[in-house]
């Protein structure tokens, strides 16, 4: 039987793991290659690397980690951010990356991920999703894409969509550049696109729940769960072990991303196997 | 020296890393004297089935595996180097593979993986994650994974042979699909050893040891 899949998720900046994780034994916390052996020794189903260094010039940077994480760590690994152009993807491909995760690219240009996943296959373009619950509509609201007026892609607009009912059905917003920027696309619709375009996974982000530590957000995990016949990886919001099983059984998720409660050893990733086992969720223990 | 064909897809550093970590001399290769040459030959690959089959013809080494798994050498196939084995895939209509392994290559399909309301699972396509083998026939290369490991997966489709006694292991996705192949010196996993930790690494390194 397939397991449920936990991933730990780190972020790393200038070659450097912020936020910290403050894990015991380790000579260097910081560094993302030690802390991604720690993670392989406690169990962990995959890792997660989330590029957040500002400037194009510093990709080597990340690119080194990648290698020396790969010869270290025998276990799938997606790396995300600032992924622009095919070779980015060549790059972190060929330093030992499974997966890429893409995410304003994506937004910017669908067809990138149409040749991506042709190109490397779908089993490793990774679609990162920020979404937000819709709270009110603004009716100047221009979707601020050059693709927006592409009758193929009208249907994702939620602008486009009957504005009238719009707040009456629990919807959500499509964000980019880590969360600031809404885009007025329909989350679940863009999923099923990204979807159909070639994407193998989805990675989705609540981002009114990330690092409210309360849980993900199940309604929108569920709605793209079911609206998808691809993984869906739940992120944002884990605060206890409860939340995971929440995320699989509720949220109907193939796979728990999850970051700070395992960096502060609040759990560790065989504390949350076990917990789920116990509960009847398949795991690898 | 172990040959790790490389014919322009996928993640072959993690392979290679995955033999040096269990001491065994690798090299990523797309010389035909050199695979030729090597001790043991390894067909990894991911993406999709018909870009495989054009690289290995434009990359002039399908005569080259061929010619390794004729000389009796230990071969070993990772995902698609499985896949290519077979007579033919249903990936992107009907394309031909090395047809060394009769059988065919099919997607995932069948109720299990259509009730996507389904209170109990739906099974999505890819199959990706840890999932478990159980051992029918214990190949060389498996002899320390105990039966029902998890292993880790990637991919849509699955190889159907036409001779059920090549079969190693099977897994259960919906239903149980083959999940390894054996047969004389080829031995063939749809799971990927190099990204499934401790026991994968155990897979890579009696491979490794094996003779030829």
């Amino acid at each position: 039987m397939l397991t449920k899949r936990i991933i730990p998720c780190l972020d790393v900046k200038g070659g450097r793991v912020v936020k910290g994780v403050s894990f015991v034994n380790l000579r260097d916390a910081g560094d993302p290659v030690e802390i991604a052996k720690a993670y392989d020794e406690q169990g962990a189903d995959e890792l997660t690397f989330l590029d957040i260094t500002a400037s194009h010039e510093e990709r080597g940077i990340i690119l080194d980690v990648v290698r020396r994480t790969a010869e270290q760590v025998f276990m799938p690994l997606t790396v995300g951010g600032g992924i622009k152009v095919i070779d980015d993807i060549r790059n972190l491909l060929l330093a030992g990356a499974d997966k890429v995760s893409i995410n304003t690219t994506a937004v910017h240009d669908p067809e990138f991920i149409k040749a991506a996943s042709l190109r490397f296959g779908s089993q490793c373009i990774v679609v990162a999703i920020d979404a937000k619950r819709v709270v009110a509509h603004d009716p100047d609201f221009k979707p601020p894409l050059t693709w927006a007026d592409d009758p193929q892609y009208q249907s994702l607009f939620l602008i486009n969509s009957e504005l009238k009912t719009r707040n009456s059905k629990l919807q959500w917003e499509v964000y980019t550049h880590g969360g600031r920027k809404p885009m007025g696309i329909d989350a679940v619709a863009w999923a099923k696109k990204m979807e159909e375009y070639g994407a193998g996974e989805i990675l989705l982000t609540s981002m009114n729940q990330d690092g409210q530590k309360t849980g993900y957000d199940l309604e929108l995990t569920r709605a793209v769960a079911e609206a998808v016949t691809i993984p869906v990886i739940a992120s944002g919001g884990v605060g206890n072990l409860e939340h995971i099983y929440e995320g699989f059984v509720k949220g109907k998720a193939d796979a728990a991303l999850a970051a700070s409660i395992f960096h502060f050893k609040e759990y560790t990733i065989k504390q949350a196997k076990e917990y789920l086992k116990e509960r009847g969720v398949p795991v690898r223990l | 020296m172990i040959a790790i064909i490389d014919y322009g897809m996928g993640n072959l550093r993690s392979v290679q890393k995955g033999f040096e970590r269990m001491g065994h001399e690798a090299v990523v290769t797309g010389d035909a004297k050199t695979i030729l040459s090597a001790s043991k030959v390894v067909l990894p690959g991911v993406g999709a089935f018909p870009d495989c089959m054009r690289n290995l013809r434009e990359y002039g080494l399908v005569d080259v595996v061929q010619a390794s798994i004729n000389s009796g050498k230990p071969f070993l196939g990772i995902c698609l180097g499985l896949q290519l084995l077979f007579t033919e895939s249903e990936e992107f209509g009907i394309s031909k593979g090395l047809d060394i392994i009769k059988g065919r290559v099919v997607r995932f399909k069948g109720p299990a993986f259509e009730n996507r309301q389904s209170p109990i699972d739906n099974l999505k396509v890819p199959h990706m994650g840890w999932n478990s083998i159980s051992i029918k026939r214990r190949a060389p290369a498996l002899q320390d994974v105990p039966d029902h490991s998890n292993f880790y997966f990637v991919h849509s489709f699955h190889v159907v042979p036409e001779d059920k006694s090549v079969i190693a292991t099977t897994t259960n996705y919906g239903f149980d699909f083959v999940s390894s192949i054996w047969k004389d010196n080829i031995f063939a996993a749809q799971f990927h050893p190099e990204k499934s930790q401790a026991l994968g690494l155990s897979i890579l390194k009696r491979f490794g040891e094996q003779k030829g």
